[in-house]
């Protein structure tokens, strides 16, 4: 019997099938997610300006960015911000699911209205906050002085405090919906019987939160948290609108000042060193969410 | 342990009743098994005695104290569910003591109590599992520890032995029944088998539609059902049920709608002339006489023998404990014992015999 010819085998073989099947995918995800990647990082060595090709200048861009007070700040402004808002986003999301999946009259109403800010395109719900920070038009100031609460239009992007506080509070508004909707769904995936089991053990309702509802929806909370933490720390639509990340850089991200940098200002090697700055956080929060997602022992079948 | 006692409780949904006022009284100790078709709101009174549902009118007295108020904490009730609720999240021992240790009482004395709870229910060898990396059987009883280590009032059971296998279904009946006389804790169990009703209960509450049909021990049901409902519902093969009328000339004879003249023994305030209905169990038939069966079905059993059949137009069912020659299609001569027979009032579904 003659031996088959090497193509023969190695589509015969089960890895080879696959490998030929998942060819196509391969190949795809190569040119339409790493070659932009990829061009990225290699603008980031480089000195290339808008209408002019650069020339590889190695590390000299990162060199140049970690002397750059403004690089500094933007890497500041971006952990409180990511810090801040997915604390805020997570406490406030995780209050609001908790009190949807009660029993309440209209809940699908309620569901409903809560997707909203989530739904609307951001640059929308930005033009709408950058009407309500106006500082002179600013409803929430019109309305504080109608109560006699204070004397003038509060200043909310023109301080660099309260203009980190407004973005912040502009990001929670619209990041709130993923989070509550998410977590809303992990909570009806625990059993109502788990509840009343602990009710009749003789837990309190804090017990009964903290020892059956927060361990068994951890799983969910690290998907959605990741999930959150990334999008706040790469946001840019909303500074942009509001800000610029004006006043004197104090709302600028990294996002916003490679942006700034690259286009505006004509630097894209810069620019791209920027971005790329931030790749080294990004891996640091997802491999914190797959070592935290891990399946718990509890979620395992079998085995000891 | 206490005394459990319900007072005219009713239950509404909405506008829709599914209660009607149920009284029943169950004694300290006692094993009070409430049964009836799926949908007559055994579960709903379990879930209220529990206090999972509230209470739309009525009382439910625990001990000496009225519940009605009192959350589920405060009763002092175990209660083993159909699914049984483990929590899945933590160990058969954790979950075994996890009402202790909500109450702040010391690991070292958590585990003092989870262990003889663990060995009377077999269960030592999984303490350190998680409810997944159990079977359906190991389950129901990590249930039950949990219940048991609590030291509760009273028992409460929602169809635990649904989800079970036939076979370890009947072994896990006789080991609820073992660990009562055992701990003699004051328990209610629901279920919609009457057979699981009848093997354990000290007192079986039939109920039908929200209301209770009958409350007695498992032979008085069975002997003398109080109506229609419970005489078709209690027993397996069910009670033959025959609709006609007394012969009014004869107080011992039962005329059948067919013509067919039966014997009755009590026919107590059964009047001629009234629609009735015969009632006699399978067991009530035995092989020889003059009445005659249209043979439909032999089922042999090994030790018995069930013959489904027509009585002229009513269809019936026999169990013999002799070895039947006759085939489906032939006919065999049957008597019934007089006194093994139940006349019932066809409207009212009352029993008339005394
Ligand atoms: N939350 C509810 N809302 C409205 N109706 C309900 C609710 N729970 C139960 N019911 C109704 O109450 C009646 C009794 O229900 P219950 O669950 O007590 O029945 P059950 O006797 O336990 O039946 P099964 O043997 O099938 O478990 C049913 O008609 C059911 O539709
Ligand atoms: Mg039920």
């Amino acid at each position: 019997m003659a031996r088959p010819g090497l193509i023969a085998r190695f589509v015969g073989s089960r890895n080879g099938l696959g490998f030929l099947f998942m060819l196509p995918a391969a190949v795809f995800l190569l040119c339409f997610l790493t070659y932009p990647l990829g061009l990225g990082v290699w603008l980031g060595f480089t000195d290339t300006t808008i209408g002019r090709p650069g020339i590889f200048i190695g590390l000299e861009n990162y060199i140049w960015l970690s002397d750059d007070p403004v690089f500094w700040l933007s890497v500041f402004n971006t952990l409180l911000y990511t810090t801040v808002a997915s604390v805020l986003k997570f406490v406030l999301g995780l209050w609001l699911a908790l009190i949807l999946n009660e029993r309440l009259p209209m809940k699908n109403l309620f569901r409903a209205i809560i997707l909203l800010p989530w739904v609307v395109p951001t640059v929308l719900s930005a033009l709408a906050f950058w009407w309500i920070y106006d500082s002179q038009f600013s409803i929430i100031s019109w309305v504080l002085m109608k109560w006699g609460w204070i004397d003038a239009p509060i200043n909310f992007l023109g301080d660099p405090g309260m203009a980190r506080a407004s973005v912040i509070a502009a990001n929670v508004w619209r990041g709130i919906p993923f989070v509550a909707i998410s977590l809303l769904a992990g909570l009806q995936t625990i059993p109502q019987s788990l509840n009343e089991a602990a009710a009749l053990d003789g837990a309190t309702s804090w017990q009964r939160f903290r020892r059956i509802t927060l361990p068994l929806l951890t799983p969910i909370i690290a998907v959605v948290m990741t999930f959150s933490v990334l999008f706040t720390f790469t946001d840019f639509q909303l500074i942009y609108v509001l800000t610029r990340g004006g006043p004197v850089n104090a709302t600028h991200l990294m996002a916003t000042l490679s942006f700034q940098r690259a286009i505006p200002g004509g630097q894209l090697g810069e620019g791209a060193a920027i971005a790329v700055a931030m790749i080294p956080f990004l891996l640091a929060a997802i491999l914190f969410s797959f070592f935290g997602l891990q399946r718990r022992k509890w979620q395992q079948g079998g085995g000891d | 342990m206490a005394p459990v006692k319900f007072q005219d409780v009713r239950k509404s949904f909405g506008s829709t009743e599914v209660l009607h006022g149920i009284t029943v009284d169950i004694d300290e100790g006692q094993f009070v098994v409430l049964v009836g078709p799926s949908g007559c709101g055994k579960s709903t009174l379990l879930r209220m005695l529990a206090g999972l549902e509230n209470i739309t009118s009525g009382e439910i007295v625990i001990g000496d104290r009225v519940v009605n108020a009192l959350p589920p904490k405060e009763r002092d009730i175990a209660m083993v569910f159909q699914n049984y609720a483990l929590y899945p999240h933590i160990t058969v021992g954790e979950n075994m003591g996890f009402s202790l240790s909500l109450k702040g009482v010391a690991k070292s004395e958590i585990e003092d109590r989870v262990r003889p709870a663990a060995e009377i229910l077999g269960l030592s060898h999984l303490l350190d599992r998680y409810p997944r990396q159990l079977s359906g059987g190991q389950r129901q009883r990590v249930a039950m520890g949990r219940a048991i280590v609590r030291d509760p009032q009273v028992f409460l059971f929602d169809e635990p032995l649904s989800n079970l296998d036939a076979k370890l279904r009947v072994s896990m009946r006789t080991e609820i029944k073992n660990l009562h006389q055992r701990l003699a804790t004051t328990t209610v169990y629901v279920t919609h088998d009457q057979i699981e009703a009848m093997t354990m209960a000290d007192k079986i509450v039939v109920m039908h539609d929200g209301i209770v049909e009958q409350v007695g021990d498992p032979l008085e049901l069975y002997d003398r059902p109080a109506n229609l409902f419970v005489a078709g519902f209690i027993g397996s093969p069910a009670m033959n049920l025959l609709s006609g009328r007394m012969d009014p000339d004869d107080r011992s004879i039962f005329v059948t709608t067919g013509g067919l003249r039966l014997p009755v023994g009590d026919p107590g305030r059964a009047a001629p002339g009234r629609d009735l209905v015969y009632g006699v169990r399978p067991e009530g038939i035995h092989l020889g006489g003059d009445v005659p069966i249209r043979i439909e079905v032999v089922e042999p059993t090994g030790s018995e023998t069930y013959v489904v059949g027509h009585l002229v137009e009513s269809p019936v069912t026999c169990v013999f404990r002799d070895r039947i020659r006759q085939k489906p299609g032939e006919e065999l001569m049957v008597s019934i014992d007089p006194a093994t027979v139940h006349v019932f009032d066809a409207d009212s579904g009352e029993r008339l015999s005394s």
